[in-house]
């Protein structure tokens, strides 16, 4: 994927919030990739977990909007117990989440979901479904 | 003896399975569950923000709940439950600043500081029974029955609330063994099942699925033994699509553990409510002369 980075952007408001609400360095990760090799959504995102990180901290917001990734992570924390650098992902994760979902910006919508799936869902699915994807 | 008991929301519909023998066990061992009052859903899935307080307060609330009735201590039979108030319980233990903001916003409550202890039921097995006297109060050895230990994400991670050693946990082991089972370690115990990303992707949750089967399936478990609801719908939902789709899939019946632990104690079968299990756990059980 070609990308432009520039300082401008890696001062972008963007980047501070994700920061701020992830309470993580994003200048910890030396991409090695271990996030990556023990997620267990990997396989089913189009970004990988590691280069969430550095699209993340190159300010390049609109590449992980368009991307599916961050609403592929089950919130498992495999690659936070992994990590070599002692970063914790899932809370970046979380947080580029958040900054959409507090947009008004729902990721599942709840009138979209069947009634059919209403009725089999377990209670915990619907709520955790709801804590992750709306705001 | 009695025990503050958090049961949650799915216990008490979909997961009655996991509930009802877990309280006919304890009585069987002498403990009383004691479900606190007024208990509230615990959210499901920990925020992970910084900054977002709000999704502490309802599993917070159940903590001042136990605090209330003077316990303290609160057993809890899901593993997610356990995660979410753990490590709601940690921030009002540990950081003060996010404690004061909470007490302050709960104002009709009193101020909590995280003195109340959050424990799952196999940590009262494995603490304050000790699998000795368990093994000794079995009255149906679950001999012949080799059953994967699978963990999933929430008993073992983060390491600061976990139950076990995240990398080489043993107390499924050891619960199993203690019934008289044959434990079955494999690779992808603490794998997830993909968790509530059944919710915008119901079916693609059989490819979680897969990876958990084939590995407990390839270190010869007949069946696999689950502590969270969740975790019993993915798979078997998942189990189900792939059973349509592949017709060399083979999947295996899921018990919770509470349910083993009702059958090698020697209870009747309708404390477990198998029939609220997926597939036919039942049969496995006919085959091994565990149920009649």
């Amino acid at each position: 994927m070609a990308v432009t980075v520039s300082p401008k952007r890696t001062r972008r408001r963007f980047v501070s919030k994700v920061r701020e609400l992830s309470g993580q360095n994003l200048q910890l990760c030396y991409q090695c990739g271990m996030c990556a090799g023990n997620c267990p959504s990997a396989g089913r995102m189009d970004i990988s977990p590691r280069q969430i990180i550095e699209l993340a901290r190159l300010g390049l917001d609109e590449e992980i909007a368009e991307s599916k990734t961050v609403w592929t992570c089950a919130s498992c924390l495999a690659c936070t117990v992994n990590c070599p650098r002692g970063f914790d992902l899932s809370k970046v994760m979380e947080a580029i989440r958040l900054l959409t979902l507090r947009t008004n910006r729902d990721h599942v919508r709840p009138e979209d979901i069947s009634q059919q799936e209403r009725c089999d869902l377990p209670q915990i699915a619907m709520v955790s479904g709801f804590r992750k994807f709306t705001g | 003896m009695s025990l503050a008991y958090y049961p949650g929301c799915t216990l008490k519909t979909k997961a009655r399975n996991l509930e009802e023998p877990a309280v006919a066990s304890l009585e069987a061992l002498g403990y009383e569950l004691e479900e606190i009052t007024r208990w509230n859903c615990c959210g499901a899935a920990y925020s992970l923000a910084d900054d977002d307080l709000i999704h502490q307060v309802a599993p917070v609330r159940n903590l001042v709940r136990v605090k209330e009735s003077g316990m303290s201590q609160m057993v809890t039979l899901c593993a997610v439950c356990l995660n979410t108030l753990k490590r709601a319980n940690l921030v009002m233990k540990a950081d003060e600043e996010k404690r004061n903001t909470i007490n302050s916003f709960m104002d009709e409550e009193p101020d909590y500081d995280g003195e109340v202890s959050v424990v799952h039921l196999l940590e009262v097995l494995r603490d304050e029974i000790g699998w000795e006297t368990l093994s000794e109060k079995v009255r149906r050895p679950l001999h012949d029955l080799r059953i994967a230990a699978y963990y999933g994400c929430t008993l073992l991670r983060p390491k600061d609330v976990a139950i076990d050693d995240e990398a080489n946990p043993t107390i499924l082991r050891d619960f199993l063994t203690a019934l008289g089972a044959t434990p079955v370690e494999f690779p992808e115990f603490a794998r997830c099942c993909g968790s509530y990303q059944v919710m915008s992707d119901p079916d693609g949750i059989s490819e979680y699925a897969r990876v958990i089967f084939d590995s407990a399936l390839s270190h010869g478990a007949e069946a696999l033994v689950l502590t969270c609801p969740l975790c019993d719908y993915d798979l078997g939902r998942g189990q189900q699509v792939l059973m349509k789709k592949d017709n060399s899939f083979r999947g295996m019946p899921m018990f919770y553990f509470t349910q083993l632990l009702a059958l090698a104690l020697g209870l009747g079968s309708e404390v477990c409510h198998f029939e609220l299990n997926h597939g036919d756990p039942e049969s496995l059980l006919r085959a091994k002369k565990l149920l009649s």
